[in-house]
């Protein structure tokens, strides 16, 4: 079983807390002047992604998590998991839709996603920072205006909704920022 | 230079954590104190950083190092000091009066935010002075030192720290008592932790009470219970010590004590906390054999105070990380 002390302690330092992988997010080192030192942690679950402080004595040592994050391809969805595969080993792994949460709305195969893995099976997708994705339906904008002043929302492939320009049409492929879902650009076919 | 050189220069991160303007205010917080000192009579003085003895306190770890040459034949190990307070204290009791001291402190262990293992500390000792008359003069200073003179000033004791924030009585409280108190106060880890009563208080008042402390004021906490006496002598009532601690904007700048001079009662403290160090499995430290003389032969009734001087000019140009008022902190040396 590995362990770190809480000298390790560092951000992304992966931890096993109360049976769930946990991942450091900041480590505060605390010590009165004449008095006992503490670790006191921000902590991110990653199995809930519930973020909590937790203190620990200083020299402790706390069992490590096997964590690690994988850049997997996006394969399909049966309907329960979604499938990625590992493009250099070609190994596979199921996602579900825990782990999936945002990822969902954003990915489509042949998407490269950080997929974290813990003792080898998927907990969390990260979606790219970037997609490219066709909009299936949008309300037709008046002719003529392409000043994109206030906007309008637009289905796209994958079922997400975003706010896209007045002039952007059913049909069209835009780009979008997955980390805050806004629209970034219209995308030309090539 | 090749051209191989020159990437890897630019690719190491060698600048200094302070802005060149944290330099220039670190040299002018320096001249003042100095000028408050001068003018007050205070002798500036110099000891050794490298000490054949060291503090035993438990909760402060050395750095040791090792002289090979004349006179020692197989070397000898060497403390870098913790604090100057032994060999200053050597000096009153050699009649030098009023002194202080500006120099760098070493603790193992501590690094972060608010630490760095080598430090500047500024100490000094008041012959005759009493803990009132130190704490006016440490507020002074340190209205002076964060460039803030009309910085309001709050007194309370360690006791009443506790039971005004926390509704806790110190003296009366049990170890299972406190750790049942954090756990129903959400800190998280509590219940996992093993911690003697002074363990726990420190917790309750690093995470819970400190933060608070001094907002906009210095905050004096005194009359720490006689088990965190440290080198303070004990008060009248048996159960608290004649120390003090200052917090502003929630960070310790200083601690200060109504000087310890009975050397007996320090020779028990010095075995005391050694015992305790070997049973938690710790190194023992040297006791400082001639700092006990000195106290035999007579220390000057006496008040002293360190104050931690990175924390201070923290505060006084408004960072918030120490690594910004060092020129090079331990992760940039």
């Amino acid at each position: 079983m590995a362990t770190y002390s809480t000298n390790e302690f560092r951000g992304g330092l992966k931890l096993l807390l109360d049976g769930d992988p946990c991942t450091i997010i900041e480590n505060e080192f605390v010590k009165p002047g004449k008095g006992q030192a503490f670790n006191r942690v921000r902590i991110r679950n990653l199995k809930t992604g519930r973020v909590l402080e937790k203190t620990f004595k200083s020299g402790e040592t706390v069992e490590a998590a096997d964590v690690i994050d994988r850049d997997l391809q996006y394969l399909y969805n049966d309907g329960e998991f979604w499938h990625f595969m590992d493009n250099e080993t070609y190994e596979q792994y199921q996602a579900d839709e825990n782990a999936m949460t945002e990822a969902l709305k954003w990915v489509k195969d042949q998407d490269v996603c950080t997929v974290t893995l813990w003792n080898g099976a998927p907990i969390a997708v990260e979606a790219p920072n970037f997609v490219v994705l066709e909009i299936t339906e949008t309300d037709p904008g008046l002719k003529g205006d392409t000043s994109g002043g206030g906007g309008k929302p637009a289905t796209l492939e994958t079922g997400a909704v975003v706010r896209v320009p007045l002039f952007i049409q059913t049909g069209e492929k835009i780009k979008v920022d997955t980390r805050t879902g806004d629209y970034v650009s219209r995308v030309k076919d090539e | 230079m090749s051209a191989g050189s020159k990437t890897n220069s630019l690719a190491i991160d060698w600048r200094p954590g302070a802005e060149i303007g944290a330099l220039r205010a670190r040299a002018a917080m320096l001249a003042e104190l100095r000028a408050y000192f001068a003018e007050h009579g205070v002798l500036e003085v110099e000891t050794p950083l490298l000490c054949r003895g060291g503090g035993t306190d438990p909760q402060i770890e050395p750095l040791t190092t090792r002289f090979n040459g004349p006179g020692f034949p197989g070397g000898v190990e060497l403390y870098l000091q913790t604090s100057p307070e032994f060999a200053m204290k050597r000096l009153l009791a050699a009649g030098s009066g009023s002194i202080y001291q500006i120099c760098k402190a070493f603790r193992d262990g501590e690094a972060g935010r608010l630490h760095n293992p080598e430090f500047t500390m500024l100490e000094w000792y008041r012959p005759g002075f009493d803990l009132m008359q130190l704490m006016d003069e440490v507020t002074a200073v340190l209205r002076l030192a964060l460039g803030s003179s009309a910085l309001a000033v709050e007194h309370m004791s360690h006791a009443t720290s506790f039971e005004q924030e926390l509704a806790i009585d110190i003296f009366g409280i049990t170890v299972s008592e406190l750790q049942a108190f954090a756990v129903d106060h959400d800190l998280i880890g509590a219940a996992q932790l093993e911690l003697d009563k002074d363990g726990w208080l420190d917790l309750l008042m690093s995470h819970l009470i400190q933060p608070a402390l001094g907002k906009d004021c210095l905050c004096f906490v005194t009359d720490y219970p006689a088990s965190q006496a440290a080198l303070a002598r004990m008060n009248p009532d048996g159960r608290t010590a004649a120390r003090f601690e200052v917090f502003h904007r929630g960070i310790e700048l200083a601690n200060g004590f109504h000087e310890l001079i009975d050397a007996g009662e320090q020779a028990a403290r010095f075995e005391a906390d050694n015992c305790k160090r070997k049973s938690e499995g710790q190194c023992p430290v040297v006791v400082d054999r001639q700092l006990l003389a000195a106290m035999e032969v007579g220390l000057p009734d006496c008040a002293g105070v360190a104050v931690g001087l990175d924390r201070v000019l923290m505060l006084r140009s408004g960072y918030d990380d120490i690594d910004s008022v060092l020129s090079f902190s331990l992760s940039r040396t």
